[in-house]
C-alpha cells in the first residue's frame, strides 16, 4: 500500500516535469494556430496569425531581431509604416509606426530600410539591430514619378550592385484613347511609354533622382506589383498585372469565358532593354502565342511581333499577382530553395464566370530558370470556395517576405492579418 | 415597331442572335429593354453580379448616394463616364468608369431603374424622357 502510494507519487512528479517541460519549450517556439490561421497548406505546415493590424497591410519586410515593417496602402492613424514586434511565440505587437505617406512597398538592404509612397521613395538608416534611426527624417532617394488613378504603386527590389528597380504602371488598361470604353482604338505609338508602362533603374544611394537620372530597364509592362532579385542568376524578375476588359471593349471577338481566362498573367526575367509587348499585345496561355491586343489591329488570333519577349511562365489570367519572392532559405524542405513564391490578390475581371485567386503559388526553380509546374501552396484565404467565386474573399494574399529563420510571411490587405507560415516536420 | 425597336437595340448590343431574342421578347409582355439584360451585358463586369463593385477598384452600388440620389447626376455617370478622384464613403476607387453614351436612352433608363431598385437600394424609376433631358443638356 505505501509501496503503489510511493509510486503514485512518483508517477504525478514526472508526469508534472513532463508537463512543466513541454509547457517552457512551447513557450519559446513558434506554434502554428489550432486551425494553422485558416489556411490550408501543404503536409507538414502550419501556420499562425502574426498580427491584425486593421488595416491596408500591402508590403512587408522582415528583420532578424523579430520587427516587422509593414507598408499601409492608405495611412492609419497618420501613419502608413507600422511597425510590429514579434514575442518569441510568433505573436506581435504594435511596437511603433512613422511615415505620413500611403504606398506599397517596403525593402530591407545594406543598413536601409527603403519604402515607397506612389510618387517617391524613400530610405531610412537603420542601426545593428535593424531599428529606423531617425523616422521623421528619411532621404528621398527619388521624386516626381508619376502617378494615375490606376497602376499608380511603386513596387521596387535591389540588385547587389547599388541599383533599386522601381515599377512604373501604366495609367491605362491598354492605352485605348477611351480607356476601357467599347470599340475604343489603342493611341497610335501609345506615348506614355515614356515615362510608364515599365521599370526604371536608379542609383540606390543617390538623392533626388527623377527620370533623367534613371535608366528605363524594359519596357512595355502594363503594371508590376510583385517583383524580386533572383540571387542565383542576378536577374531581376517581374510579375506582370495582365490587361482586362477583352469582352466587354470587344464583345464581338471574346466571350466572357475567354475574357475570364485570358490574358495571361506573366512572369518575366528581365535584362537591360526588353520589350515585354504591352500595349501592342499580350500572351495567350491557351494557345501559347503572343497576340496582338484588339486596340492595335489584332482578332485574337493575330500573333505579335517577335521582338517582344516570351513570358518565363504564364499563369491563368486575372489572378492579380502582387507579390514575387525567391525562397532561399533553409527552413522548408530542399525543393522550395531558390523557387519562387508568388501571392495572387485574386481577380475580379473575370465576372460573370467565377473568381479566382487569392492564394499562394509556388513555382519550382532550377539554376534559376523555371523548372516544373507551379502549384497552389497557401489556400483558405478567402474563406471558402464560395466567397472566392464571388470575389468577396475575407483575406487577399497581397506581400511577402522571408523570415531569418526561413518562415514566410504574408500580408493579406483587406482585414490587415499578417500571417507567418513554418516548416514544423522534423 | 417593337420587334424593330429590340432587333436594332440588340444588335448595336454586339448580341450574335439577334433574330431569336426578337423573336422571344416580341411573344412576351415584358417591356422592350430588361434592365438585367442591359446590367448583365454593360456593368456586371465591374459592378460584379450582386452589385458589390470590388474594393479599391470598382464602387459598388448599394448604400450610396450616388445611384439612390440625384438622378441627373448618375444619369452623368453613365453617359460620360466617372474618373474623378473622390472618396466615395470613406473609400477611394481607382477603376476608370468609360462612357456608356452608346447606350439608347430606354437602356439607360432601364439599367437605372434596374440598379435603383435592386442591391439593396428602394429609389424611384428612371424614365426614357429623364435620360433624353440630361443627353440633351450633356452635350451643349
Amino acid at each position: 500500500m505505501k509501496n503503489r502510494l510511493f509510486n503514485s507519487v512518483i508517477i504525478f512528479t514526472v508526469l508534472s516535469a513532463i508537463i512543466t517541460l513541454c509547457a517552457l519549450k512551447q513557450a519559446g517556439e513558434v506554434v502554428p494556430d489550432a486551425d494553422n490561421a485558416g489556411l490550408k497548406l501543404p503536409a507538414g505546415f502550419g501556420a499562425l496569425k502574426v498580427a491584425e493590424t486593421g488595416a491596408k497591410a500591402r508590403h512587408l519586410a522582415v528583420t532578424p531581431q523579430g520587427d516587422i515593417y509593414v507598408k499601409l496602402a492608405k495611412p492609419k492613424d497618420g501613419k502608413g509604416i507600422l511597425v510590429l514586434h514579434e514575442a518569441p511565440n510568433g505573436k506581435a505587437e504594435l511596437k511603433a509606426s512613422f511615415g505620413t505617406y500611403g504606398g506599397t512597398e517596403v525593402y530591407l538592404k545594406n543598413g536601409y530600410l527603403y519604402a515607397s509612397s506612389n510618387t517617391e521613395v524613400y530610405r531610412y538608416k537603420v542601426n545593428d539591430k535593424n531599428e529606423v534611426i531617425n523616422p521623421d527624417t528619411p532621404e528621398k532617394i527619388i521624386t516626381g514619378l508619376k502617378a494615375g488613378r490606376q497602376h499608380e504603386t511603386k513596387s521596387f527590389v535591389l540588385d547587389n550592385d547599388g541599383n533599386i528597380y522601381v515599377n512604373i504602371g501604366a495609367w491605362f488598361n491598354s492605352c485605348q484613347e477611351k480607356d476601357r470604353g467599347l470599340h475604343s482604338p489603342g493611341i497610335p505609338g501609345c506615348p506614355i511609354l515614356d515615362s510608364m508602362g515599365g521599370v526604371w533603374q536608379f542609383k540606390a544611394d543617390k538623392l533626388n533622382q527623377t527620370y533623367g537620372d534613371g535608366v528605363r530597364y524594359a519596357m512595355g509592362l502594363r503594371n508590376i506589383v510583385g517583383l524580386d532579385w533572383n540571387q542565383q542568376d542576378n536577374q531581376l524578375f517581374v510579375m506582370q498585372h495582365g490587361r482586362d476588359n477583352l469582352n466587354s471593349s470587344w464583345p464581338e471577338l471574346y466571350t466572357t469565358k475567354q475574357s475570364a481566362e485570358l490574358p495571361a498573367e506573366c512572369l518575366y526575367a528581365l535584362k537591360k532593354g526588353d520589350n515585354a509587348g504591352w500595349p501592342y499585345m499580350y500572351y495567350d496561355q491557351v494557345q501559347h502565342k503572343k497576340i496582338q491586343a484588339p486596340e492595335y489591329g489584332g482578332d485574337g488570333k493575330k500573333e505579335a511581333d517577335v521582338k517582344f519577349i516570351d513570358p518565363a511562365v504564364a499563369f491563368p489570367g486575372h489572378l492579380a499577382p502582387n507579390a514575387l519572392l525567391f525562397y532561399t532559405g533553409n527552413q522548408f524542405p530542399a525543393k522550395y530553395k531558390n523557387g519562387a513564391f508568388i501571392a495572387f490578390h485574386g481577380s475580379w475581371n473575370r465576372a460573370p464566370e467565377p473568381q479566382a485567386g487569392y492564394f499562394v503559388v509556388f513555382q519550382p526553380f532550377k539554376n534559376g530558370r523555371p523548372d516544373g509546374d507551379w502549384e497552389i501552396f497557401a489556400d483558405g484565404f478567402s474563406g471558402s470556395p464560395e466567397k472566392t467565386a464571388a470575389g468577396r474573399a475575407d483575406h487577399r494574399p497581397c506581400g511577402l517576405a522571408q523570415g531569418a529563420d526561413g518562415s514566410l510571411y504574408v500580408t493579406d490587405d483587406s482585414k490587415g492579418t499578417i500571417y507567418r507560415i513554418i516548416y514544423n516536420k522534423k | 415597331m417593337i420587334v424593330i425597336l429590340v432587333f436594332v437595340c440588340m444588335q448595336s448590343m454586339g448580341q450574335i442572335k439577334p433574330q431569336t431574342k426578337a423573336h422571344r421578347k416580341a411573344g412576351s409582355t415584358t417591356p422592350a429593354v430588361n434592365g438585367k439584360d442591359v446590367y448583365v451585358q454593360h456593368c456586371l463586369a465591374c459592378h460584379q453580379a450582386d452589385g458589390g463593385g470590388v474594393p479599391n477598384m470598382n464602387p459598388p452600388l448599394s448604400n450610396t448616394s450616388y445611384v439612390s440620389g440625384d438622378k441627373t447626376r448618375l444619369i452623368k455617370v453613365v453617359l460620360n463616364g466617372f474618373s474623378e478622384n473622390v472618396d466615395i464613403d470613406g473609400e477611394s476607387y481607382s477603376n476608370v468608369m468609360p462612357a456608356h453614351d452608346f447606350l439608347k436612352d430606354q437602356e439607360i433608363a432601364a439599367v437605372l431603374t434596374y440598379i435603383r431598385k435592386n442591391f439593396t437600394n428602394k429609389a424611384s424609376a428612371i424614365s426614357t424622357a429623364q435620360v433624353r433631358t440630361v443627353r440633351a443638356a450633356n452635350k451643349k
